[in-house]
């Protein structure tokens, strides 16, 4: 019942993470600026420099990839282990002649 | 069967160590730059969770209907195979968002949709392991629809304005960006089919338990 309960809450997290992270980055969204009154050239416009660096958002993505896939597999490995002792310890009750 | 599991194996580990030099390589998109190169993970594990979804709603049709355990087993497999790759986009979706648009997110038909998709096969991972006897069938019925969405969540893009590219995209990339792009997808449905394999293994096995656990009670 405790387990239950544990991946309910686990499962609620993630969602909340996910839709939490949503409304956090709408609450962020930059106010729209009062439009500039007549002409500014160009010249003396502000410097169109990268505010956002990209790197870090592209090594962030392929990082996510990689942990979410290795950790998954690590989870099939460990269950498939799991149900395979499991298999032996029925199969030596079945068999006690079996050896140990 | 385990060779050819093998052999697979080290094609796509090959493929994932060949695919950063392949990347990086391709050439800068010229109004995004380094920022699009998320671009060549994101669209192919979006390609490998609508492959997962549909595999699941074939799979979950042929046990409903045809009443075969192991397309359950399959069907199980490629639900929560879903959900995973629904991670990766959902996520890396929102980094690339961040810099193309100026916001991680927008409610907008294709990333609402993708979200609805990927609640859909939560659920029905949590009617299979907390819905008790004949969760399955009525999993089996949550996964049909699943699969119905992917067309509505493909397609969202052109029935309604959204800010997310449309699917034009893909067919119309530089020939610099194509290699790279569908040696990506190659690698993920490479990547898929090994789990896919794995998991319904490890479905099988528990079957076997089950089974073994059945003759220990019988007297």
């Amino acid at each position: 019942m405790r387990q239950i309960y544990r991946s309910i809450v686990l499962m609620l997290f993630v969602g909340a993470v996910i839709i939490g992270g949503g409304f956090a980055a709408f609450a962020q969204q930059p106010s729209v600026a009062a439009p500039e009154q007549g002409f500014v050239p160009v010249k003396n416009l502000p410097s169109q420099q990268e505010q956002l660096p990209a790197a870090p958002l592209v090594m962030t993505a392929y990082a996510v990839a990689w942990v979410v896939v290795v950790v998954y597999l690590w989870s099939i490995w460990r269950r498939l282990a799991g149900v395979e002792r499991e298999i032996a310890a029925v199969n030596r009750r079945l068999d006690p002649g079996a050896r140990r | 069967m385990n060779r050819l599991f093998s052999i697979l194996a080290v094609v796509v580990a090959a493929m994932f160590a060949y695919a950063p030099f392949m990347i990086v390589n391709a050439p800068y998109e010229s109004t995004m730059g380094l920022v699009q190169k998320i671009f060549y993970f994101h669209v192919p594990s979006a390609m490998t969770m609508f492959t997962a979804a549909f595999v699941c709603g074939v799979a979950s049709a042929i046990y409903l209907f045809g009443r075969k355990p192991q397309a359950d087993r399959v069907a199980l497999a490629a639900a929560e195979l879903t959900v995973v790759f629904g991670i990766v986009v959902l996520i890396s979706g929102p980094l690339w968002a961040r810099k193309a648009w100026g916001v991680w997110w927008d409610w907008d038909a294709r990333l609402t949709s993708t979200v609805v998709l990927w609640l859909i096969f939560q659920a029905y991972l949590l009617l299979r392991r907390y819905g008790g006897p004949g969760s399955d069938r009525l999993a089996a019925g949550v996964a049909i629809f699943g699969m119905a969405n992917v067309p509505f969540v493909y397609w969202s893009v052109e029935f309604w304005r959204t800010l997310h590219p449309k699917t034009t995209v893909v067919p119309s990339l530089q020939p610099g960006m194509r290699g790279p792009f569908w040696f990506c997808v190659l690698a993920f449905l490479g990547l898929f089919t090994l789990i896919l394999a794995a998991r319904t293994k490890l479905e099988q096995r528990r079957a076997d338990l089950e089974e073994l656990y059945l003759a220990v009670e019988e007297p």
